[in-house]
């Protein structure tokens, strides 16, 4: 065994000591081991991706000494690399980038505690990329959720308390759901690791019989997903839990948590169902219809709303909704381009909550739009780069936004009965995306004449002018050089079968 | 279908307490009766895997006189399945009772639709 199919156990397991090692350490310390934390995992994520990619196939990693039907597996291909690799990236930016609000929203001498939270947050989302078992997947489930609540209550007032409650609620109903499946699909093979769970539901379905509970324990498992991330009618607790949030929490929770769990329903149904049984299920169908109503609603309770951190919030929900009708397409092309659009975005939502505080912070803090009126010139660097993560957003070319988008037409184009549906509303939804962030855009660049808000310019603010730079390399790296991403993407969904 | 209803009455039964743990957790304003929904649910779970990994006349897989033949005992995975679920519920449900102290403290009552109405006219 090469020393690299080493990598994945010892990334979760720093996380998991890192978190419990911070936990007895003052602020500042316990920040410089999560920066560490994730530096070091960033390049083993690297190497394990860099790995998989010159053997060209998955490799799996026995847990302890129980060899496959019993025993606890990892298992990494290029897929889940890649994922590894971004969530550390994205969780490293985010963190610097709301760095200076953490340290203002939060008491003194609690700070600690939200590195803890973020440490073990990174092993949950490790985790659920890299396992094999549905019930390690399970627990990690559950352990993502409770760090995420305590990443949106970090920030003490009535309204982030409230909004961790929901957030709870809804994440409790969808792990109950995801239990049940689970529970009922363990009761139908007799096995919980992914790759023998995957030869037993091609035996049932070969034989036609228990179907109906098949079908049952996977509805479950993909609507206690679905709710976990948020898909549009289960999207109430979202504006409130990403909205008030310190904006680190906000940027991760939007980008990795929901990601996270859709990274799940990914490998169940490849690694789980197998694509074509899932496909035959008509799930996808429904998957669709709510994928293309998110698109709408979303967008359209943006274009209401009056601040502009809700109004990044109710955007995910439209974004969640693209990604759920790639799935929907049910074809290859359509899972990639869904793919592709969490990684672009990943990185695009995190720039524009990063950058949208830049400007509420040079408007009094004011979140309203009336405030933020010449917002873009009070902080230039903040301005430049909420206008890129805009542009990316409605789908401009150079842009992540426009690559996700492109995908996501090829791939209707390929589906007939799906074609007509999928590619209006993705034009209406380009529309409905242009006017609710053009309009923050040309309200930011708005002159005023005279302002009693302060200017504010590089020299104040070095960590988050580099953390935004470095967020729009991003972006426009995944927007030009995409066909690369797009490959390993590719290659990765293969290997899963 | 009605016979094997009937052969099967335990996970029908869990089946239904979970019907009624979701409800709760979802429909109820109250938080306490909330905590109690996510319990039942949780449990009901736990009482559809222990039905389905016990099997009649078999005891739990410790070796004892001697007896080493398969047929003996049940899987053990199941019920380490329901010990693992049972800790993830517990840590859950600190979790829940800890914010709904938090913010009673705050609102003096535990009706979730009162607090987001109060939060609401406070304009937070």
């Amino acid at each position: 065994m090469e020393f690299v199919q080493n990598f994945p156990c010892i990334s979760i397991m720093l996380c998991l000591f890192a978190g419990i090692i911070s936990s007895g350490l003052r602020d500042r310390a316990a920040m410089l081991v999560n920066t560490g934390l994730l530096l070091i995992n960033t390049v083993l994520s690297a190497c394990t991706l860099l790995y998989t990619l010159s053997t060209g196939e998955a490799f799996v990693y026995v847990m302890g000494q129980f060899p496959a039907p019993w025993g606890n597996e990892i298992r990494a291909g290029v897929l889940e690399a890649l994922m590894a690799l971004f969530f550390c990236i994205i969780m490293l930016l985010s963190l610097f980038g709301g760095r200076h609000k953490l340290l203002q929203g939060v008491e003194k001498g609690k700070v600690y505690l939200y590195y803890v939270l973020m440490d073990l947050l990174l092993s949950s989302l490790l985790a659920l990329v890299y396992t094999n078992d549905m019930f390690t997947a399970y627990v990690f489930v559950e352990i993502n959720t409770i760090s995420a609540c305590g990443l949106i209550m970090i920030r003490q007032n009535g309204r982030t308390i409230e909004a961790a409650v929901r957030y709870m609620i809804m994440s409790l109903l969808g792990s109950g759901m995801l239990l049940l499946g689970l529970c009922m699909l363990y009761d139908l093979t007799g096995h919980l690791l992914m790759s023998n769970l995957k030869e037993s539901v091609a035996l049932i379905v070969a034989e036609g019989e228990y179907t109906i509970p098949l079908i049952v324990s996977i509805v479950l498992m993909s609507v206690g997903l679905c709710i976990k991330s948020a898909l549009f009618p289960f999207h109430a607790w979202l504006p409130d839990a990403y909205g008030y949030s310190t904006v680190s929490s906000a940027a991760i929770l939007s980008s990795l948590v929901s990601k996270g769990y859709i990274f799940l329903l990914i490998k169940i149904i490849y690694r789980v169902i197998g694509f074509d049984i899932y496909r035959s299920t008509r799930i996808i169908d429904i998957l669709f219809v709510f994928g293309l109503m998110g698109m709408i609603f979303g967008s359209l309770s943006a274009i209401r709303e009056n601040d502009i951190r809700r109004m990044i919030a109710f955007s995910s929900v439209a974004q969640i909704g693209y990604i759920y009708m790639g799935f929907g397409m049910g074809t290859e092309a359509g899972m990639t381009a869904s793919v592709f659009h969490i990684l672009s975005h990943a990185a695009t939502k995190s720039l524009l909550f990063i950058a949208a505080v830049g400007l509420t912070d040079v408007s009094g803090r004011n979140r309203q739009f009336v405030e933020l009126t010449g917002a873009g010139y009070r902080n230039r660097w903040a301005g430049v780069a909420f206008t890129v993560g805009s542009l990316s957003m409605v789908g401009v070319p150079l842009f992540s936004g426009f690559i996700s988008k492109l995908l996501f037409s090829q791939a209707a184009v390929q589906n007939h009965a799906k074609m007509l549906p999928a590619l209006i509303v993705l034009g209406i939804s380009t529309i409905l995306n242009a006017i609710y962030f053009m309009k923050t855009v040309i309200r930011i660049y708005t002159p005023v004449d005279e302002t009693a808000y302060p200017s504010v310019s590089f020299k104040d603010m070095r960590l988050y002018a580099v953390v935004l730079v470095a967020f729009i390399l991003l972006n426009v790296t995944l927007g030009i050089s995409s066909q690369p991403v797009v490959d390993m993407i590719q290659q990765g969904l293969a290997m899963f079968a | 279908m009605g016979t094997n209803l009937l052969v099967n009455y335990g996970e029908a039964v869990a089946m239904i307490l979970f019907g009624i743990g979701f409800g709760n957790l979802l429909l109820q304003p109250n938080l306490i009766k909330k905590i109690i929904g996510l319990n039942i649910m949780d449990t009901a779970i736990y009482l559809f895997l222990a039905e389905k990994g016990y099997i009649k006349g078999r005891v739990a897989p410790i070796v004892a006189n001697g007896v080493q033949s398969m047929e003996a005992y049940i899987n053990p995975i199941p019920s380490g399945l329901v010990l693992t679920g049972i800790v993830v519920s517990v840590s859950v449900s600190a979790l829940m009772l800890a914010l709904t102290i938090r913010l009673y403290r705050r609102y003096h009552t535990l009706d979730l639709d009162e607090i987001s109405k109060r939060l609401r006219k406070e304009g937070l």
